[in-house]
């Protein structure tokens, strides 16, 4: 079967777990807080909730830089926060407004920031994959020593351009990351009814990616793949996978009534939250995790009144940006 | 190879019916001879051919409806040895007719904007186009026919029934054309009206010493004396005996007084005696009884609607004292008397009873001015107080 | 005197000169030579990293041209046919076409795809697509349709210093067709005045142009002189260039190799109505291909695509 990652070493850097856990707690309360304003409706469209992977996004992010290229998917709510875009505009980007992360033109699926290289945000699932692919090429081809990291969902690996792009990327040696987010349903098919190969490292040798098996509910044992990962394909290893073992507690969107899975599994992944499993492997007391909860219900509160204070764009801007103004 | 097409005999009209071929082929015909008669709402009019020669084919049958411009017989000229010629691209039947007129009219966004700005009234174009939608050209041919074909008459829009319509269709046909022409000569050309009232005293006398040596048939009437005064007045001022067309004034050196003629039972047709200066009283007198006798009979020729080059209309006995008629386009005046009557006038400081006739003159505007028209009158009141140069 | 592919691989290497950030990336550019030889001699001139032989992925290379423009990248990536840029078209519309406005209008995607279209080589109907119409729909990209020696090679040109997604449709039939390379650069985005005429306007672009040229010529003979208009870019369209000829000839031709139903022709039909209404003395009338999947029988074929003796037929209609 797959390899486990090596059990995590309790560390004395303590400022280091609370801040893994800090990472956490906003993202999983950010989702509860967006799963809320979304029955209100407030926030419109799809909702596609991170609650229980939040272990895979803070991890991962962990082992990247500010300048190396990141990619994700419709369910971008926790590698953008990991990723450092402020909760307010991701808040008032789902609210629709201007103040958001696209200027409210692309909802909770389609987050973007230029500046910290957060590439979105896709709605076709493995439709991000060729632009990683790109964004490693030009990498490449400009001599960075940076990686394009890309996260993608068990639907993706079916995909046609899951495929081209893994063979892709091998051929011509590109610094791109695979970062398999395997929460073992795609929408309501689970991987059994969809996958002839259910193995990701034998299917990631057809390739000749290296590949790794992670539990994706132990934030550190990401933290750790991810890094070696990064470091082979930084140094002109190629392409690498990394599959990281997870699951979703909600269902795949707000529509979803979950109807494909048992309330028995669903309990038996609930025992493995990564929160809860990550405060009881690092000892944290409880006083510290209600001051981290305290400030992320502080966080989350701005970032809602950011959010319903921001203004909506002016019809007048419909066409705005369709086409880049020429000078 | 000559051809005789479907003449224009109106400004306005765009087709007419073959009512009947007066020269089969084979036969000679000269220049003027008539050689069919066409019906147009107006009136059933016989037709001159300008070939001389010999008549090779007909090319339309009667109660043949076409466009104006249509080739309708192939005349082999003086010189010409008999070659069999393939009939011209115009089709041999006519193009159809629509059995009953098009619910609406049907013409190009760009026809109606040419038309607005050519000025030409789309009821009475025919369209080429499919479902007789009117096209630009059809506009263009309109405008140009108008301009070629100068005219006090113009056609009725195209008749509900077909062509041998009823004499009470035509009637209505006519006077729709009437009452279309009038509104539209009313609407564009500014009308200005002088009226003169003259004593006419030496002329009856002069009529009645005339008449005196004359048999009864061949008694001169008052109005030829109006006529003739008035061709001799144009004379002296030529700018009224013109046409204005495409925005310019066409003059006329010879004088076609069109004279206008009401028909039994309503309606009016106003053509041409020709060269009006030129024929003396009698032949004048012969040449007006002659058109009254054809116009009542519907006989007159297409030269005599498209001659006149100004128009003078007399309300006769019945009229009023003054007449303020409209020009008939595209004349530039028109004349008009009112009935003789006898009023007071002065005379070397006496009132005294005298016969007047008030005659007007209305004048186009845009081209002429009261000063012309003022010298018109004043020439014509002295022409006829000097009968003997009449 | 050049042909129309040295042209095109006369922009091309202008290009890759001119800018280090450009590269040819597709099917068979490199050591093949390009698939129709556009490319020939490029890879032995700028090496294999500016010149890229890519596997038979459509998604993933057009999609890498994406992510390489968003990286400061310039890409010139060929996709062999239009036929197959099927297989990328959730790269070209959901992604390329979409990025900027998606992101509050954050990035920019300085894509440059080149395609080849068209039948008329009895390839059937999975060769022979004219689907430009697809392409001229979506907001965020730009069409262009060379149909010159002149626009072969400037075309490339302008699609590199455009900063949005911009796809060239090149028809196969115009690759061996010879021209003057020197000349003015066109300006971009603007139909050209290919004939002058009063009678009718034709208004065409890429492989069509040259039989609506021929039919002018035949047109002329029986004196209806036509106006023939090269529309260049399909998105966005010169309307002006167009409602300035209608203007003055008032009846409307357009020669469209795309399958007639929602064609680009009825685009350009359509607009012609809403802004020259008043200017049309006839329907405006279109020559476009037979609603078949193209057969591969010559003369089949030959009857499915627009021709020129089409042309003469249809436009002797409107002036009859």
């Amino acid at each position: 079967m797959s390899t486990r990652a090596k059990k995590p070493e309790r560390t004395s850097d303590r400022q280091r777990m609370v801040a893994l856990l800090h990472g956490m707690l906003r993202i999983r309360r950010f989702e509860e807080k967006a799963a809320e304003l979304y029955s209100l409706g407030n926030i419109r469209g799809f909702l596609h909730l991170y609650i229980g992977e939040e272990a895979i996004a803070v991890g991962a992010m962990q082992a990247l830089t500010g300048e190396d290229r990141v990619v994700a998917t419709y369910r971008d709510h926790g590698h953008a926060l990991a990723r450092g875009l402020p909760m307010g505009s991701l808040m008032a980007e789902m609210y629709g407004k201007t103040n958001g992360c696209s200027r409210g033109r692309g909802g909770s699926m389609h987050f973007f920031d230029a500046s910290r290289l957060f590439y979105g945000g896709y709605a076709i699932v493995a439709g991000g994959l060729p632009v990683a692919l790109g964004l490693a090429l030009a990498d490449a081809m400009q001599g960075n020593p940076l990686v394009t990291a890309c996260f993608f969902g068990d639907g993706a690996v079916v995909e046609g351009e899951f495929h081209e792009t893994m063979n892709l990327a091998a051929l011509w040696k590109l610094p791109l990351l695979f970062l398999y987010e395997n929460n073992l349903y795609a929408m309501g098919t689970a991987i059994e009814r969809s996958q002839a190969q259910l193995d990701m490292e034998i299917r990631a040798q057809g390739y000749g990616v290296p590949a790794e098996i992670v539990d994706g509910m132990d934030v550190l044992a990401v933290e750790t793949a991810t890094q070696r990962a990064v470091e082979a394909v930084r140094s002109g290893g190629g392409p690498h996978l990394v599959e990281f073992k997870t699951y979703r507690y909600r269902a795949h969107s707000m529509a979803d009534p979950d109807l494909y899975r048992t309330k028995a599994e669903i309990e038996e992944w609930r025992r493995r939250d990564p929160i809860d499993l990550f405060i009881a492997g690092q000892e944290i007391d409880a006083s510290t995790v209600a001051e981290l909860e305290s400030r992320v219900a502080a966080e989350l509160e701005e970032a809602v009144a950011d959010a319903e204070a921001g203004e909506f764009e002016p019809l007048e801007d419909l066409e705005r940006d369709v086409y880049t103004p020429l000078p | 190879m000559g051809q005789f097409v479907m003449p224009a005999l109106g400004a306005d009209m765009s087709t007419g019916t073959l009512i009947e071929w007066r020269k089969a082929p084979g036969d000679t015909v000269s220049r003027g001879d008539i050689i069919a008669e066409v019906h147009t709402d107006k009136a059933d009019i016989e037709v001159e051919v300008f070939a001389t020669g010999v008549v090779e084919e007909l090319l339309v049958e009667p109660g043949a409806k076409v466009p104006v411009g249509t080739p309708l017989a192939v005349i082999r000229e003086e010189g010409e040895a008999a070659i069999p010629v393939a009939p011209p691209p115009a089709p041999a039947e006519a193009p159809p007719a629509p059995a009953e007129r098009p619910p609406r009219l049907l013409v190009s966004p760009s026809a109606k904007s040419l038309a607005d700005e050519l000025g030409v009234d789309l009821a009475f174009v025919r369209g080429s186009g499919p479902n007789g939608r009117i096209q630009r050209r059809d506009v263009e041919a309109a405008a140009a026919a108008r301009a070629r074909a100068p005219s006090p008459a113009p056609a009725a829009p195209p008749p509900a029934a077909p062509a041998a319509a009823e004499a009470e269709d035509r009637q209505a046909a006519m006077r729709r054309a009437i009452a279309a022409a009038m509104a539209r000569s009313k609407r564009e050309a500014p009308h200005f009206y002088l009226s003169e009232t003259i004593d006419l005293s030496v002329a009856l006398r002069f009529l009645a010493d005339e008449n005196a040596r004359r048999s009864v048939q061949e008694r001169l009437l008052p109005g030829v004396l109006l006529l003739k005064a008035v061709a001799l007045a144009l004379r002296e001022v030529p700018e009224l005996n013109a046409t204005w067309q495409d925005g310019k004034v066409i003059g006329s050196d010879r004088i076609h007084l069109g004279v206008a003629i009401f028909l039994r039972g309503g309606g009016l047709v106003a053509p041409a005696i020709h060269d009006a200066d030129a024929l003396n009283l009698d032949e004048l007198m012969l040449a007006f009884r002659d058109l009254v006798t054809r116009a009542r009979a519907g006989q007159l020729r297409s030269s005599e609607f498209s001659d006149p080059t100004i128009t003078v209309t007399s309300l006769g006995e019945r009229g009023a004292e003054s007449a303020f008629p409209i020009i008939f386009p595209p004349q530039v005046a028109i004349v008009g008397f009112g009935r003789i009557v006898e009023r007071p006038w002065v005379s070397e400081g006496q009132i005294l009873p005298c016969p007047v006739v008030t005659a007007t003159l209305a004048g186009d505007h845009r081209v002429t001015d009261g000063h012309r028209a003022g010298a018109f009158l004043i020439a014509l009141d002295r022409r006829l107080k000097e009968p003997e140069s009449l | 005197m050049t042909t129309f592919r040295e042209a095109v691989r006369q922009g091309m290497r202008e290009a890759l000169e001119g800018d280090e950030r450009v590269f040819l990336m597709g099917e068979d550019v490199g050591r093949y030579g390009g698939a129709f030889a556009v490319s020939m001699g490029l890879l032995e001139e700028f090496g294999p990293e500016r010149v890229r032989d890519a596997p038979l992925s459509e998604s993933a290379f057009v999609g890498a041209g994406i992510g390489a423009a968003l990286a400061g990248m310039r890409p010139i990536v060929e996709v062999m046919t239009i036929n197959f840029s099927l297989l990328a078209l959730d790269q070209i519309v959901n992604n390329a076409a979409a990025l900027r406005y998606m992101s509050g209008g954050q990035f920019s995607v300085p894509l440059v795809v080149r395609m080849t279209v068209g039948a008329g080589r009895q390839l059937a109907c999975q060769h022979a697509h004219s689907l430009e119409v697809w392409y001229a729909h979506v907001p965020g990209i730009k069409a262009l349709a060379p149909a010159t020696v002149a626009d072969a090679r400037f075309m490339v040109l302008d699609a590199l210093e455009d900063p949005d997604p911009v796809f060239i449709f090149e028809n196969a039939i115009l690759y061996g067709r010879e021209g003057e390379l020197d000349g003015d650069r066109p300006a971009p985005y603007r139909a050209a005045v290919r004939r002058t005429g009063g009678d009718v306007t034709l208004a065409t672009y890429g492989g069509s142009l040259w039989k609506t040229l021929d039919a002018a010529e035949e047109l002329a003979t029986e004196g209806i002189e036509a106006e023939v208009i090269d529309l260049r870019s399909l998105r966005p369209l010169d309307m002006d260039a167009v409602l300035e000829s209608v203007a003055k000839t008032h009846r409307l031709m357009i020669v469209d190799e795309g399958w007639r139903t929602a064609s680009l022709a009825a685009e350009i039909g359509m607009q012609v109505a809403e802004r020259g209404f008043d200017l049309l003395d006839w329907p405006p009338q279109r020559v476009c291909s037979v609603e078949v999947p193209m057969p591969y029988a010559k003369h089949l074929e030959d009857a499915a695509i627009p021709s020129a003796t089409r042309v003469v037929a249809a436009v002797r209609e409107m002036v009859a």
